[in-house]
């Protein structure tokens, strides 16, 4: 029997898919199995077995509706956490913008900033956060004062400023927006690290030479800005939006909640139908906002 | 003598000229200079923002008992004691654990980096069929939290077996829980943490390098294989650089899958600073918060020293392979 040559174009196909074949085993039986099961457990009561293994027997979608209707605050925390993403989000990708544009010029200790600006991203995040959290939790009873205890008296009266904006007819919903986003400066600044360093990225790509056929042709920075920085960073804003968006969702308090009815109520189904629906709701929103977004997108490579 | 009318009018806009000149340069300058200290008060403030809670761990991590409860002391201790740091030290084991977790990262690591990178480049040079579906599966697993599917995984770890061959001739599956192999097998199988960013990353380096290079590897008689590993990962080092900080960086603060599959706490010593205060509270008898807090304190300056001093290493690499590598397409 001859065994049939492969044409090149074949032989490249199968080095391609030797290629991402490690991968391809790992999402076949990391991810699409275990959606598949995330799905299966959320329409069925699992009772676990001593030996480690589980019994599920389907109940449709009654974990849904106990999570939605009749469990104690899940319907609260999920409608707070989507509402703190969708307030955070806009902040946060202005704030980096604006901060990466600033990294990006010329100054004496650049790389020093640079280095402070990437240690929220070792300090912000998993372990070390954790115990911080939970030494100031024995102390004040509750984890959200994290850092608050470490600011010095500032000093500033800060309801007379208040005063004085509210006296000026801004309205109070802004005003409160603003005093919310101020207070937890800390917060912000440590979760827009990564989109800085990806803005600076974006930044240091476009080519100096638009910028120096601008300047012979007389326009302002300002002008600069918005026909051609603006423009030309629109991609990795939508980058960005999206990785916020996650980056907020997986640290927000429903996953909490969905991690703890797991592994310490031992509630697989409910959990599971927890995290399946916040997830297909983050999906609707991320798909929103990339096709509202990509519209807008003036240049794409 | 006799001026012309002419001569007096050329010199009196002249000097008005100069005098424009002059203001607007004054202008430009004072608008600089101006924007140069807003510049410098939003960094410094923002530094501060960063660094206050640092220099405040720091400083606490110094304090002694008594200086806890003294009103009166602010970041300067009246007592500085190294206590704290001994006995963290000691509860953290620190070396043993560093050491095991330096190893853990590192294979965990060089695994991200060949595998993620194999995929990239598959990905970027290859033709084969349902490759753009394939690669919006690879954007699926960017975007799906790891949260969603988290409890099938647990699962997954708790009863492994490989197509039942472990059930035929032992009787029962393994439990691989408790260990840091799940990790080790998801990153080898390109599930780990964040890996899907990685192989994006590196698909779009990948496709930014000029085929030129591959074609004439060929035509010099290199096969595939000895294509990519001899040349054209070595041109992927920007790439590589950032990936290996960010994998270091985040396998290190890692809490979730640390906490998902029970990992070792001898293997992380992040984790395990999670719970050096419940550690000192039995062990030691130190039932104070505000006190044994500050061992946490010395516990966290010990953890982050680490990864600071590698990250100061390798930040100019980091920053230029940013710079040049995939992120911004």
């Amino acid at each position: 029997m001859k065994i049939k040559k492969l044409t090149l174009r074949q032989k490249k196909a199968v080095s391609g898919l030797l290629f991402i074949a490690p991968w391809l085993v790992g999402f076949l039986v990391y991810y699409v199995n275990s959606i598949f099961l995330s799905i299966k457990f959320s329409l069925s009561k699992i009772d676990i077995a001593e030996s480690g293994g589980y019994s599920a027997t389907y109940i449709g979608l009654r974990n849904f509706k106990y999570a939605l209707f009749e469990h104690a605050d899940f319907n609260q925390i999920f409608v707070d956490s989507l509402v703190d993403i969708l307030i955070d989000v806009p902040f946060i990708i202005f704030f980096s913008l604006f901060i990466a544009i600033l990294l990006n010029t010329r100054f004496k200790g650049r790389s020093l900033v640079r280095l402070i600006f990437f240690i929220p991203i070792l300090l912000g995040s998993g372990a070390i956060a954790e115990a911080l959290d939970l030494a100031t939790q024995n102390i004040q009873g509750g984890a959200s004062a994290m850092f608050s205890d470490f600011t010095p008296p500032s000093g500033v009266n800060v309801d007379y400023i208040l005063g004085v904006f509210l006296d000026l007819g801004l309205p109070l919903g802004l005003v409160d927006y603003i005093v919310d986003l101020v207070s937890r400066i800390y917060e912000i600044v440590r979760a827009s690290s990564v989109q800085i360093i990806i803005f600076i990225a974006a930044l240091q790509s476009i080519s100096p030479e638009l910028y120096e056929v601008s300047k012979i042709e007389g326009a302002t920075a300002y002008e600069t800005f918005w026909k051609i920085t603006f423009p030309m960073v629109t991609p990795l804003i939508l980058t960005n939006v999206v990785y916020t968006i996650i980056d907020k969702y997986v640290t927000s308090e429903v996953v909490n909640t969905a991690y703890d009815t797991a592994f310490t109520t031992y509630n697989y189904g409910l959990s599971s139908a927890m995290s399946v629906l916040s997830t297909i709701v983050m999906c609707l929103i991320l798909t929103v906002v990339c096709v509202l977004i990509s519209k807008k997108t003036f240049y794409y490579n | 003598m006799k001026i012309g009318i002419i001569d007096l009018i050329k010199f009196k806009t002249m000097e008005k000229d100069v005098l424009q000149n002059y203001i607007s340069k004054f202008v430009n300058r004072l608008k600089s200079f101006l924007l140069s200290i807003f510049k410098f008060v939003i960094i410094t403030g923002i530094s501060f923002v960063i660094l206050g809670p640092v220099i405040s761990i720091f400083s606490n991590s110094f304090f002694s008992s008594t200086d806890v409860y003294n009103p009166s002391v602010f970041l300067i201790p009246l007592d500085p004691t190294i206590d704290t740091y001994r006995l963290a030290f000691m509860r953290l084991d620190y070396w043993n654990t560093l050491f095991n977790s330096f190893i853990y990262i590192a294979i965990i690591t060089l695994l991200q980096i060949l595998i993620t990178s194999m995929a990239g480049y598959g990905f970027a040079r290859f033709e084969f069929p349902f490759k753009n579906l394939l690669f919006g599966c690879v954007v699926v697993t960017i975007v799906l939290p790891a949260y969603t599917i988290m409890i099938p995984l647990y699962q997954h770890f708790r009863n492994w077996d490989v197509l039942y061959i472990f059930r035929i001739f032992t009787g029962e599956k393994l439990n691989l829980l408790q260990s840091t192999k799940p990790m080790y097998l998801m990153t080898l199988f390109g599930s780990g943490l964040r890996s899907g960013l990685y192989i994006y990353i590196f698909r779009q380096f990948f496709r930014g390098l000029p085929k030129e290079i591959e074609e004439a590897a060929l035509i010099d008689g290199a096969n595939t294989w000895y294509t990519y590993f001899r040349i054209m990962l070595v041109n992927a080092i920007p790439s590589v650089l950032t990936v290996t900080v960010f994998s270091m960086v985040w396998q290190y603060n890692d809490m979730f899958y640390s906490r998902l599959f029970s990992i070792p706490s001898s293997h992380n010593i992040t984790f395990r600073l999670s719970t050096i205060q419940a550690t000192i509270a039995f062990v030691d008898q130190v039932k104070d918060p505000l006190v044994s807090q500050l061992y946490v304190y010395a516990g966290v300056i010990l953890v982050l020293l680490p990864i600071l001093i590698m990250y100061l290493f390798l930040q100019r690499y980091f920053m230029e392979g940013l710079e040049r590598s995939g992120i911004v397409g």
